[in-house]
């Protein structure tokens, strides 16, 4: 037999005052140090600091050509030579106004889709289908047929823009009205709202996050699909503004093909602080305002 | 409250004069899934009356949040009629304000204050943010909550979420307030405090309330008048009287006895079909 | 009776007693159907793939009666019935079928490439604080920029060949992976991250066996928008810069077609590119799903 220990029967206790004094701190304060060491932007900015650091020697030591690679202070003189004298802030502004124009339109299709979709089964049917079909469809893909349906021109563009944002944007929406849960949809007939005023007041909010996501991508897609599309034809396409032809893209493909290699990662810089601060200050303000105050984001 | 108190008032004395508040006449709910046409009820009729603390007590499968559900409005009966005050219910509306089991009831965009604001505007219960204040304060008072009015849901516990929804329920002062379960996804402590806040809140103004619930103990408990359901579809079994039993009863014989007779009723018959639909509640 | 109204609150309504009463005998008998299923026709048009059938059907005939019915120029919008025999031509009586493998070659090595590296890097930043903070600094600054905004600096480096090609992708599939892969291992709850270490699990075995499977939902996500960046900047590159790599895949299809205003071409070359786009993200992805997310019901 083997021995099963049995239960120790011990007496029982109660502790009447408990001794607060001699704990110490029960929390206190990191110092400055450990405070600052923890905040993310210093450590990613002096990742960067650290980056250009090691670019600038690189080039300065070894007799990398400027063709390959220029300089970090050359990328930096002429990114200030060309907003300076060249014109680049128009050029982003010709960029932006194609950008924001296809986009805000591309919006407002979505938005009807969506609503047709959330209100009837057919429209739901049709959405789906098309969404199936025409979002793995690049934007990029249908310029040659827009180039033919609408000229050289900003329209051309703008119509591969609304491709690029209409999809994404209508298929996140729809997936996160549809996902909105049973409960929150009772709550919000229970209380009386109806039609429009329900999907505005309950439907949109509650599906929020998912919109947002589908902002998000429409914009990433959009970004892309102008770079591209004015890589190519930019010179042509988007001469608005007051002398300056041409959009961001169209300023680095110009200054490749003139090897001017400073100048093209000047423009690539450019659109790498517009990508950032669409991305990093609108979407992140919007999020800051919207799902994460209210604890819904996605991830 | 104000036209609740009223109608009563007049009538206080005679107990016997007084007029059911919600009649359910014969009522069979249907719903259906990708495959199948469900029975959920099959011609359940009871009356409420006002001040009642209703209880729906049955098994999984018995119907009865189904039934709640069309009591508020979501669903039509295929047979029978629900009559509040007189009138079919035929939609959703404030004068049945439902509280729910799921936390996600409140609205995560909106602070503990306004979510109960939007209640109050939205139902047409008031005309200005002023007095809708007001009136939120007041009900966030009563749940204990006060100094969290403008906490948004995600940092509140889930007694808590309960609390300002039974709140939000309440400050509307509805004909009756439908609970579907509301305690049933607390801890059991919190549980415990929840049905003891309920029944103060309940005898400051008396309010009407239909409560549904699978826990015998819960029932007799929470509630004045216990509608037994059978399950698979809902049935009635039997309307029994628990004003006598509360906390205090929990444990002695009385409250054993009841709590056994119910039980027996329920299982006797080894109906108890958990697979009926799965997932769903009631 | 222990609930009874306070005083001097005699307004306040009281409860009406009962009698109570039980129901002896439940007629089960006269329920006709408790659950009975749905007609035939009613499940059939419940199928969603019967209805979006109907629905693509309708679009297409929608497009020919137009494009016949009103003599539409076909240079400017063929009908489907051209189109649609100018792809099956294409494909299998001419090159078309070249030019899209020679794409999907070019696919398979710039995305496999990329998910390499994001692997890699990924890797280092779970290891040190250094390489955490280095991939968010590198992906929120290389993540908002176009892949193909690097197509000129590319044919300089690395000439006008797949290398350029392959060079964009792998830029277009880094960043995306590797942005949502680090922010899913960061969200991974605690309480799993315990129980692998109580599991005694550490290194690479903790990030394969704990970190990896509950990330997978926003890893898969990543994937998806890496292959979306990367399918469009491949046609973006191929239609733009096709013309001097030589061979020429898809989106050269498409952009040596219009500019021979051979229309039918371009959509036929749509059509390819649609199709697989669908094959991919519908077939592909939504079976890794199907295995993994969906089947530990983990899905967003």
């Amino acid at each position: 037999m083997k021995n099963i220990p049995n239960v120790l029967v011990r007496s029982e206790f109660e502790a009447t005052e408990i001794a607060k004094a001699d704990i110490g701190d029960v929390a206190r304060k990191l110092t400055l140090f450990e405070r600052i060491i923890g905040m993310h932007s210093v450590r990613k900015l002096s990742i960067l600091v650290l980056v250009i650091v090691v670019w600038e020697a690189y080039t300065q030591l070894s007799s990398v050509s400027e063709l390959i690679l220029p300089k970090f202070s050359a990328t930096a003189q002429a990114l200030y030579q060309a907003v300076a004298s060249e014109q680049l802030l128009a050029m982003v502004w010709n960029s932006m106004t194609v950008l924001v124009t296809g986009y805000a339109i591309g919006l407002v299709i979505a938005t009807l889709l969506t609503t047709a979709a959330t209100m009837t089964r057919f429209g739901n049917d049709v959405l789906s289908t098309l969404t199936a079909m025409l979002n793995p469809l690049p934007a990029i893909a249908l310029l040659p047929l827009a180039l033919l349906w609408f000229g050289l021109g900003a329209d051309a563009i703008i119509f591969t823009l609304l491709h690029s944002v209409i999809w994404p944007v209508a298929l996140n929406a729809h997936v996160g009205f549809m996902s909105v849960s049973e409960t929150q949809r009772m709550v919000g007939q229970n209380y009386g709202l109806k039609g429009l005023v329900y999907v505005g007041k309950l439907l949109i909010p509650a599906a929020f996050p998912q919109i947002l996501m589908g902002l998000k991508i429409g914009w990433a897609y959009a970004w892309r699909t102008l770079i591209a599309a004015e890589l190519v034809f930019g010179g042509s396409i988007s001469d608005t503004s007051e002398g300056a032809s041409g959009g961001l893209g169209w300023f680095i493909f110009s200054n490749q093909m003139e090897l001017q290699i400073a100048h093209v990662f000047a423009g690539l810089f450019t659109v790498i602080l517009v990508g950032v601060f669409v991305e990093n200050v609108v979407f992140n303000a919007i999020e800051n305002r919207t799902v994460r105050r209210w604890g819904m984001q996605a991830q | 409250m104000a036209e609740r108190n009223g109608s009563a008032a007049g009538k206080k004395p005679a107990a016997a004069a007084t007029q059911p508040i919600l009649k359910v006449d014969g009522v069979t709910l249907q719903y259906k899934t990708k495959e199948h046409l469900i029975t959920a009820t099959y011609r359940v009729g009871f009356d409420v009356y006002p001040a009642d603390r209703f209880v729906l007590l049955g098994p999984s499968g018995c119907g009865k949040s189904t039934l709640l559900k069309g009591i508020a409005g979501y669903m039509k009966p295929v047979e029978g009629a629900i009559r509040l005050k007189g009138r079919e219910i035929s939609e959703p509306g404030p004068d049945r304000v439902m509280v729910f089991q799921e936390f996600d009831q409140l609205l995560p965009w909106k602070t503990v204050k306004q979510n109960i604001i939007f209640a109050l505007h939205n139902g047409g219960k008031t005309d200005t943010v002023a007095e809708a204040e007001e009136i939120a304060m007041e009900y966030i008072q009563k749940v204990k909550l006060t100094g969290f009015e403008d906490t948004f849901p995600h940092m509140l516990s889930g007694g808590m979420k309960q609390r300002v929804a039974i709140a939000r329920g309440m400050a509307m002062e509805p004909d009756v307030l439908l609970m579907d379960e509301p305690f049933a996804a607390l801890d059991a402590l919190t549980r415990l405090q929840m049905q003891k806040e309920l029944l103060q809140l309940w005898e400051d103004t008396h309010f009407t309330v239909l409560f549904v619930t699978h826990s015998i103990e819960e029932a007799l408990i929470v509630g004045s008048r216990i509608l037994v359901l059978s399950p698979h579809p809902g049935q009635v079994k039997a309307e029994l009287n628990a004003h006598h039993l509360n906390h205090d009863n929990v444990g002695d014989k009385k409250f054993a006895k009841v709590q056994q007779h119910i039980h027996d009723m329920l299982f006797a018959d080894r109906i108890l079909e958990e697979d009926v639909k799965p997932g769903a509640r009631g | 009776m222990s609930i009874k109204p306070p005083a001097g609150k005699g307004l306040l309504p009281k409860l009406v007693i009962r009698p109570e009463y039980e129901v002896s005998d439940i007629a089960q008998a006269q329920i006709s159907d408790v659950a009975h299923k749905l007609s035939l026709a009613e499940r059939i048009w419940n199928i969603n793939g019967v209805r979006k059938a109907v629905i693509l059907l309708a679009l297409v005939a929608a497009w020919q009666a137009y494009t016949v019915g009103f003599d539409v120029e076909p240079l400017m919008l063929p009908s489907f019935s051209i189109s649609f025999m100018r792809l099956y031509n294409d494909l299998f009586y001419s090159d078309l079928i070249y030019k899209v493998w020679f794409s999907v070659k070019v696919l398979l090595i710039g995305y496999s490439a990329g998910l390499v590296l994001a692997a890699l890097l990924i890797l280092w930043a779970t290891a040190t604080r250094f390489g955490s903070d280095f991939i968010a600094m590198a992906t929120a600054m290389f993540n908002p920029l176009p892949a193909i905004a690097l197509l000129p600096l590319a044919m300089l480096w690395f000439g006008l060949g797949t290398a350029s090609l392959v060079f964009v992708l792998i830029h277009s599939v880094l960043w995306a992976v590797a942005l949502s892969t680090h922010s899913g291992f960061e969200n991974v709850s605690p309480t799993l991250r315990m129980i692998g270490r109580n599991y005694g699990l550490r290194g690479i075995f903790y990030v394969l066996k704990i970190l990896v499977p509950a990330a997978l939902p926003s890893i898969l996500a990543g994937m998806k928008i890496g292959w979306a960046f990367a399918w469009r900047t491949l046609i973006g590159a191929e239609l733009v810069f096709g013309a001097s790599s030589g061979s020429g895949g898809l989106g050269w299809y498409i952009f040596e077609s219009s500019q021979n205003i051979d229309t039918d071409a371009v959509f036929a070359g749509l059509f390819t590119v649609i199709l697989f786009g669908i094959v991919v993200e519908n077939v592909v992805f939504r079976n890794i799903e199907l295995r993994t997310v969906n089947r530990w019901g983990m899905q967003q």
